[in-house]
């Protein structure tokens, strides 16, 4: 009886799926709502690069719900696994020390992982990247770095309240824009500059460095709660 | 054509390794073969030019969660069957 659900379920999906792949038609020019971005968000926001420009201001509310989600998370772990820090004598066998190629690679790699992070975060506007995928950037660097020595420990309230502070910033910007621009996480906030320039694009630099080390340090966060 | 194929290769690659995700018996390869799926999402994904949403795979889906998983593994009484 099983057997024959999962084979109606499996055929109702292949039929809704064949609908969609026969329906695909490529596109060979952008929509209107595409372009209206691609000519707008240069014009208007200053910023070489759409997607970050869209994702900080225009759906820049989006941005904020998504770092909450990852805050909940983080706090939820820690919440969660906290208890557990320290379990029973001999029920975890002895963790193996990190084999050489491990240790010796994260040398060379480690600090390429965080400038390249770093990078990715502040050249959000004109490169492809932003606050998030930076963030993620500089967190895989971490997890590098505690693979390579599992003796090492990160300083939880140090990171907490890194965190705190770039989140309690990057809210004063958004209300900011407010009272200095159209309305709450505007980047307007601060003059356009010269297109392509470092500092440039308003506000969208400095709220995607915000972004970005509040991702760095919630994910760095969370490995950590797992590790021990 | 070149890219196309090199797309379609990919592709493959996604499919292969998420079906020996599933099927693969030890954990830890199960693991790593996830992982290996969400590597190739992420070059799929430069090749169809959005390199903001492959840097975000490759990083979140390919290395933190892959570790994530392998941690509750070792943590867990599967992970001494090993």
């Amino acid at each position: 009886m099983t057997r024959v659900w999962a084979a109606v379920i499996v055929i109702l999906f292949g039929v809704v799926f064949a609908g969609l792949a026969l329906g695909y038609s490529e596109r060979t020019a952008p929509s209107d709502l595409a372009l209206r971005y691609l000519e707008q968000v240069p014009a208007d926001l200053g910023a070489a690069n759409v997607v970050t420009g869209i994702l900080i201001t225009y759906r820049g509310f989006d941005t904020l719900g998504e770092v909450a989600v990852l805050f909940m998370v983080a706090a939820s772990v820690g919440m969660l696994l906290s208890g557990s820090a320290s379990p029973a004598a001999g029920s975890v066998r002895p963790a193996r020390p990190p084999s050489e190629l491990v240790v010796n690679g994260a040398e060379v790699v480690l600090p390429i992982a965080f400038l390249f992070g770093a990078y990715v975060i502040v050249n959000g506007h004109l490169s492809a990247g932003g606050g998030f995928q930076g963030g993620a950037v500089v967190a895989s660097g971490v997890v590098l770095l505690v693979l390579a020595r599992p003796a090492v420990v990160l300083h939880h309230g140090f990171l907490s309240v890194t965190e705190s502070l770039a989140g309690v910033l990057y809210v004063t910007l958004g209300i900011l824009g407010l009272f200095l621009a159209g309305g709450f996480l505007d980047s307007h906030i601060l003059p356009r500059g010269a297109f392509g320039a470092f500092v440039s694009a308003g506000a969208i630099p400095l709220i995607s460095a915000l972004l970005g080390i509040k991702v760095a340090a919630e994910l760095s966060v969370i490995i950590d709660r797992f590790r021990n | 054509m070149l890219q196309e194929l090199f797309v379609i290769l990919i592709c493959a690659g996604i499919i292969v390794s998420g079906v020996l995700a599933v099927t693969l018996r030890g954990l830890t390869a199960a693991m790593v073969s996830s992982g290996l799926a969400s590597l190739f999402a992420a070059v799929s994904y430069v090749l169809l030019a959005a390199p903001d949403v492959a840097m975000a795979e490759a990083a979140i889906g390919a290395g933190l969660s892959t570790l994530v998983f392998l941690h509750a593994i070792r943590r867990t009484s599967a992970g001494k069957e090993d």
